[in-house]
């Protein structure tokens, strides 16, 4: 009954948005305010479907309701609870459920708290919104029904692919969803900025917020992705350049370039063109990776058996609104008017630089992913590009990006000063300088490129924090007044440097792990010991252990340092009883300076067994670098210029104001 | 600067930056991509030395043979031709004999395949696109194996 019940609502939700899509966009046509305010509840109402929808279907996975051929095939009685939870959107159907209750939720949002907003953009913005909500909802209830019923119901499910069985991976689709779907806030935005022909600076105060949040998950939701990749996979990898990592990264980077070039919009009314361009492309792009990562035309390490049919549809959908938004994009292109104007060497011009070296790196990430499916349409050619085209040309423009990332915030609006900015920034530049030397010194073995590239991480971080210093001018004032005025910084200042110091730090990560990395493989009989990176590891044997729906072979290792026993590590081959699968679980000793990370293989002779192990040295640097950038993005929305939310204007005289709506 | 020589600076910074991305991409397209061939398919082609390439097919039943340390053998086919291949390290969790499998490497002088990695995959029901496609144009019906996830073991 309840599944029904969610039936039902997903069918009303779509309803719902098909009245949302076209009864206020009549009303902002004609001025028509009655019609206009359809948007706000009909947004509301169409949530609230879906979050019916959603919980029915969780209920069903909650309640193990084998009756639903969704729950059927994903789950199983013997789960563990939360991955009953996760397992709702550990599939395909589900998950774009949860792409449809999202999208919903932000569409919610604005109606919510959106009430400074002028009546018309609302109703504008909230059409866009319904109009995805519609294609997506017709793309489930047509192609992919979560509610599908199975007679008679299955005695057990067939359980939830194992390797999905993980905490970090059970969390990881949501931020991922909420990444994509957010931007289709800026995208409704943009399309309806377009559609009245007119953008304030107000339109890119609303803006930037909404990219900010959806930007923050989707930061956080890559990189929960690659963390498990890292240690649930086996191999030690935490980033291959896999298609389906490629599709979540290029909206991350389109996303990156939108939140800053939304800043010149804001603040100085320049670059409007331009970001309405971005904010397009950054959800076409998040379309582009859901079609890349639902239809399976790239081969991919992180593919699962697909429907073709579905990649269709997706297509269809998204040459729709990638198509229609840039057509319409092209024909009012020259109704907006350009406006501020700046020297190169200015805030606006970093911004710029910025905005043009995230863009070509996210076009080659698109050739490079794409090129193998064009080959092949052309001549039948099955070609892969791996990572060494990647590096090849995506590493050459991050250096340029990351020598100019600190000069951006110690630049002056519209005319900056090169060499006084320099002069701001020595001390960063010799700490970066003295750390390059020191790895060098160290690894003058190792790759020319990495002491290079440790000492730009360096320089992005001492300038993010020196930065905030000498905003405050300590050194020039007392202690306890410049500690004042430090606390006096907008908290959008402390967000834009918890920011860039979370990508030096992770490009420290980066460039250690990749570089030096050491790896081995072995065959260890129990009792032995071997020496690596620094610490003895004796292998003690294998051993069984159970979990809750998994039996396992525990490898038991002592890692000890300096003659005393650090702590016991058990890698462990597992096989889940539901579906007969076999995972690999790494076990890792985490510390400051690296992981030591320890693989257990195959079974030898008189109880030998294959190991493989890794020392990956600062590769926690990666994931902390990216929760220090994701609480940057919570300060800055936390500014209070953005929690106010009403956007003023310095100038009263400004009439396009959001107030007076 | 003028209005003028503003924009021109903006535009040509722009183009430099492209074009700079441009003559990137073409090279490193010209020297990392990697070419997928099946069994049938290395007859067939005339391979540079020491190229580089990806190997796709089935797993030959019966045909994993584990060496001293990590060393393990086994046979790729797509049921008209095969290639051996040697790969030392770990093999991923749902690599099984009678299943597709890609793999990277190089081709010896004896004609044996040695990979250097052996590419994982997170389904069991999930076949790389390749490897489902040549085999589908060699005229090779999927094993229920292949198709199925309850009849694998």
């Amino acid at each position: 009954m309840i599944v029904e019940i969610g039936h039902f609502a997903l069918l009303l939700a779509l309803a719902v948005a098909v009245v949302q899509m076209t009864v206020p966009f009549w009303g902002a046509q004609r001025g028509n305010v009655a019609w206009m305010q359809v948007a706000m509840p009909a947004s509301i109402v169409q949530f609230a479907m879906a979050t019916i929808a959603f919980a029915a279907l969780t209920y069903a996975y909650v309640v193990s309701d084998f009756s639903v051929e969704n729950v059927f095939q994903n789950s199983h009685s013997a789960k563990p609870l939360i991955y009953k939870i996760s397992g709702v959107w550990g599939n395909h159907e589900g998950s774009m459920l949860l792409w449809l209750l999202m999208l919903s939720g932000f569409g919610a949002a604005v109606a919510v708290f959106g009430g400074a907003l002028p009546l018309s953009l609302r109703a504008n913005v909230l059409s866009v919104q319904a109009a995805i909500a519609v294609a997506f909802a017709l793309f489930i209830v047509l192609t992919s029904n979560p509610f599908a019923r199975l007679n008679p119901a299955p005695f057990d499910g067939q359980g939830l692919n194992p390797i999905l069985q993980d905490p970090a991976l059970a969390f990881h689709p949501p931020f991922l969803y909420a990444g994509y779907v957010g931007f289709s806030i800026a995208f409704s935005f943009a399309v309806a900025a377009l559609i009245e022909g007119r953008t304030t600076a107000a339109w890119a105060r609303w803006v930037r917020p909404w990219t900010l949040a959806a930007w923050m998950c989707l930061t956080i939701g890559i990189a929960m992705g690659s963390w498990w990749a890292y240690y649930e996979l086996g191999w030690g990898g935490w980033w291959f350049w896999d298609p389906v990592e490629n599709a979540s990264f290029m909206p991350w980077l389109a996303g990156t370039a939108l939140l800053h070039s939304a800043i010149v919009m804001e603040k100085r009314e320049a670059l409007k063109v331009w970001t309405i361009l971005l904010a397009i492309l950054t959800f076409s792009l998040s379309l582009l990776g859901t079609f890349l990562v639902r239809s399976g035309v790239l081969s991919s390490v992180h593919a699962f058996a697909v429907d073709p049919e579905r990649g269709v549809f997706i297509l269809m959908i998204m040459m729709i609104f990638v198509g229609g938004s840039l057509a319409l994009f092209a024909f009012r292109m020259r109704s907006l008017r350009q406006g501020g104007l700046f020297a190169p060497i200015s805030r606006e011009g970093g911004l710029i630089l910025n905005n043009v070296l995230l863009t070509t790196a996210c076009a080659t990430v698109l050739i490079g992913t794409l090129y193998p499916l064009f080959l092949e349409a052309l001549n039948g050619m099955k070609i892969s590009v791996g990572a060494p085209y990647f590096n090849a040309t995506f590493v050459p423009l991050m250096i340029p990006l990351l020598m100019a990332m600190p000069f951006g915030p110690a630049l002056a609006w519209k005319r900056g000063d090169l060499p006084a900015a320099m002069q701001r920034l020595l001390a960063s530049l010799i700490l970066a300088l003295v750390a390059m030397v020191a790895v060098f010194a160290v690894a003058y073995r190792g790759p020319w490129l990495a002491p290079f590239a440790i000492g730009l991480g360096v320089w992005v971080m001492a300038a993010a924090v020196q930065d905030l210093l000498v905003r405050s001018r300590f050194g020039d004032l007392k202690f306890d007044v410049a500690f004042a005025r430090l606390r006096g910084l907008p908290r959008g200042a402390f967000g834009t440097a918890c920011a860039h110091f979370g990508v030096g730090l992770m490009v420290v990560g980066i460039a250690s792990t990749s570089a030096y990395r050491q790896e081995q493989n072995l065959v260890m009989k129990p009792k032995q010991t071997v020496e690596f990176a620094g610490y003895q590891l004796t292998f003690e044997g294998v051993a069984p252990a159970r979990g809750p729906n998994y039996v396992e072979r525990q490898g038991v290792f002592t890692v000890s340092s300096g003659g005393s026993v650090v702590t016991k590590l058990y890698p462990a081959k597992r096989v889940y009883r539901a579906s007969r699968q076999n995972t690999t679980e790494a076990g890792i000793l985490a510390s400051v300076a690296g992981d030591l990370y320890v693989v257990l293989g195959d079974t030898k002779d008189a109880g030998a067994h294959a190991i493989k192990i890794y020392f990956h040295p600062l590769v926690r640097f990666i994931w902390i670098g990216a929760v220090i950038m994701f609480i940057g993005g919570f300060l800055s929305l936390s500014d209070r210029k953005l929690r106010i939310g009403a956007p003023r204007r310095a100038k009263p005289q400004d009439t396009g104001n959001a107030q007076t709506a | 600067m003028t209005r003028k020589q503003r924009r021109a600076t903006l535009i040509g910074g722009s183009v430099l930056v492209l074009s700079l991305a441009a003559i990137l991409v073409l090279f490193a397209m010209r020297d990392s991509i990697v070419f997928f061939y099946t069994p049938s398919d290395l007859s067939e082609q005339k391979l540079a030395k020491d190229q580089r390439f990806r190997l796709g097919g089935l797993v030959a039943e019966k045909s994993i043979k584990r060496g001293s340390g990590t060393k393990v053998q086994f046979i790729v086919t797509d049921t008209i031709k095969t290639v051996a291949v040697v790969y030392d390290g770990i093999l991923p969790d749902l690599f099984r004999e009678g299943q597709g499998v890609v793999t990277e490497g190089r081709l010896d002088k004896a004609g044996v395949f040695q990979a250097d990695s052996v590419l994982a995959k997170h389904d069991e029901n999930y076949m790389p696109p390749e490897v489902a496609k040549s085999l589908k144009e060699k005229g090779v019906k999927l094993g229920e194996g292949a198709t199925h996830k309850s009849s694998t073991k």
